[in-house]
């Protein structure tokens, strides 16, 4: 019988430890797909942010470097510098990279470093517990916003793609959801896309990804996936914010 | 007298912010010590206090909101943890510059890299040296207490300086245990109304925090800081001879156990004191005069009480559950200048133990003390320092 589905070369053989209906599994394949597409994973350098997907390492089939909270943008510019041959991505929730680490991914992406950005945007603090992010939808309750979001005490959604669509430094910058297998199949084209933009030396390109917690948000997992449709979509638009294209790169 | 109930370490201290009322909390979670502003969170969004609640986008962040709350004439808080600390640090500096009375737990936890979440000592000593007034905490009720008495030290006017009130990460911050709290008006008695000095929002009598002072009066601001912090030391013992009266409970400089006869001594800090006691006890009833020093005041350190109490100690084995690289655990170095500014000369060895959670088991302790048993009999230091529970 022909095998039509198998683990992705860039995938060791570890079960994943998230919750169910969490979507970095998700996200963690479709990145391991398009490296295994592009054929890249022995010149592949991930990044793993502090968060849940701290353990990035754990399932990713190339060399990981961990970093401390906000900083893999300044790390990745170093490392892309110094190996440009390199494939090198970092892998950043919202808190690592909306929040602490705000300034590095401004700076990287205005620099236009030649580097690809997983972003990963729940609208909480997924592994301290549900607290309010930079992302967290007006009115959407947390653990420190029992109450609710309120953009007059606590500012208003941070929309990163549109903030990094305005930089001269970003050549791609897209944002998309897991809600479903539209919205997966798509995160999988944007991704090989930001890949290839990175490969073809384009500069700095940057995939959002609207990514259901159920857990902190007290959803059942179909219940968030729900949730990011209806309501976060609304907040976060999704679709390619820039686009200046990308080259044959296998050619050069 | 209070109440008594099973709770963890971060939900003691969180109760204990909740009698406090501060003005301003700044938040910004980091395991373990999330449950703590988590749980203030939900005392402010149930009007259980008054604080104005400012959730921030980094540690570096939160002690910026601090200093400026502060000094506009606040009582502040916030708390943190390891890499928060560590991303502080430029702002502790300036807070205790500035002579601001913050009040912050420290739930301790290891620093990275490798990235551990557990419980070591790192962070709070990476922080010894910013001017910052530390108090260790053995266990949940010590938290409690200490978290109390530190807002009247800090706020003291002849000691006007940031705290800090450390209590091991997970060992404590997550374990439930037996405590005892106060009645909400009588913590509210104890620490009385925030008094501030020259703060920014008396708008009558202008004054500017932290201007730019050259060599010809920068020494003379940090001299003052010294004596400043010098003072924490008696107005502590005050503080804690009035906690007494209303909670019953004694608290000194430090706590010595069994130590008055002691010709081998510990010397430990936090959760892993606790551990060690249990094991002195046991071979008190074998005879020997063991005993053990639990350091509760770290800054300002205590040396010469430290010393009074280690006096009769001939040798004395000093467990840091941090690591000051290339040179000796920072509590040992510690206890080495308290004795020998006194001129006493024990011997003593240095051991690193429990590291990023390690467990510290009652055999560490034993093995350690019989190794001052044998540096006795030998009068000879086998190793000076040496890392102990670990694979070699």
């Amino acid at each position: 019988m022909p095998q039509v589905f198998r683990r992705p070369d860039s995938l060791k053989e570890a079960p994943f430890r998230y919750c169910p209906g969490c979507g970095h599994s998700i996200v963690h394949r479709l990145i391991a797909e398009c490296i295994d597409e592009l054929g890249v994973r022995e010149r592949t350098i991930g990044i793993a942010p502090v968060g849940c997907a701290v353990f990035a390492y754990d399932y990713f089939n190339f060399d990981v470097i961990e970093c401390a909270h906000g900083r893999p943008p300044a790390v990745a510019t170093a490392l892309k510098r110094l190996m440009p041959d390199r494939l090198v991505f970092s892998y950043q929730g919202d808190g690592d990279l909306a929040s602490i680490g705000l300034a590095e991914i401004i700076h990287a992406a205005n620099r236009g470093e030649n580097l690809s950005v997983i972003f990963i945007n729940n609208a909480t603090y997924g592994m301290t517990g549900g607290q309010m992010a930079p992302t967290t939808l007006e009115g959407q309750k947390t653990s420190t916003t029992p109450q609710g979001r309120d953009p007059s005490l606590h500012g208003h959604p941070l929309r990163v793609a549109e903030i990094m669509a305005t930089l001269e430094g970003v050549s791609f910058v897209a944002r998309t959801a897991v809600d479903g297998v539209r919205g997966v199949k798509e995160c999988r084209r944007l991704i090989r896309r930001s890949f290839e933009c990175q490969l073809s030396g384009k500069g700095f390109s940057m995939v959002e990804v609207l990514s259901p917690c159920p857990t902190d948000w007290g959803m059942t997992p179909v219940e968030s996936l729900r949730w990011i449709s209806n309501r976060m979509r609304s907040t976060f638009r999704t679709g390619i914010m820039k686009d200046r294209g990308v080259d044959d790169w296998r050619r050069g | 007298m209070g109440n008594k109930l099973a709770v963890t370490g971060n939900q003691a201290v969180a109760e204990a912010m909740r009698q406090i009322n501060p003005d301003v909390c700044a938040a910004y979670p980091i395991t373990p010590q999330t449950e703590i502003m988590q749980r203030f969170s939900s005392f402010v969004a149930d009007g259980k206090v008054e604080t104005e609640l400012v959730t921030v986008e980094s540690e570096h962040s939160a002690m910026s909101a601090c200093i400026g709350a502060s000094a506009a004439g606040g009582r502040v808080m916030t708390a943190t943890s390891s890499q928060g600390l560590a991303l502080m640090w430029e702002m502790l500096y300036i807070a205790s510059g500035m002579r601001l009375p913050i009040v912050m737990p420290l739930v301790n936890r290891a620093l990275s890299a490798p990235i551990n979440i557990h419980g070591d000592h790192s962070d709070g000593m990476g922080a010894r040296d910013s001017g910052w007034i530390q108090l260790y905490s053995e266990n949940a009720q010590e938290a409690y207490d200490n978290l109390i008495q530190a807002v009247r030290i800090a706020e003291h006017e002849e000691v006007r300086l940031p705290a800090t009130v450390c209590m091991d990460g997970f060992i404590i911050s997550h374990s439930i245990e037996s405590m005892e709290f106060l009645p909400d008006d009588a913590v509210r008695d104890f620490i009385g109304e925030f008094k501030p000095l020259h703060p920014l929002l008396d708008v009558d009598n202008p004054v500017t925090y932290g201007p730019l002072v050259l060599p010809n009066y920068y020494m003379e601001f940090k001299r003052a800081q010294h004596e400043a912090i010098g003072a924490a030391k008696e107005v502590t013992l005050e503080v804690a001879r009035e906690f007494e009266r209303i909670s019953g409970r004694s608290y000194g400089l430090f706590e010595d156990y069994r130590l008055d006869d002691a010709e081998l001594a510990l010397v430990l800090l936090n959760s892993a004191a606790g551990t060690a006691k249990d094991v002195v006890d046991a071979y008190r009833e074998k005879g020997l005069k063991v005993g053990l020093l639990k350091p509760r005041l770290f800054r300002p350190f205590p040396y010469d009480e430290v010393a009074d109490a280690l006096s009769a100690a001939k040798v004395i084995a000093v467990l840091d559950r941090a690591d000051s690289f290339g040179g000796f655990g920072p509590m040992y170095m510690e206890i080495a200048s308290a004795m020998m500014t006194k001129g006493l000369r024990p011997l003593m060895i240095n051991k690193i133990y429990g590291l990023g959670g390690r467990d510290f088991m009652p055999e560490h302790a034993g093995a350690v003390i019989e190794e001052l048993r044998e540096t006795l009999d030998t009068g000879r230091v086998k190793v000076p320092k040496e890392y102990i529970g670990v694979r070699e």
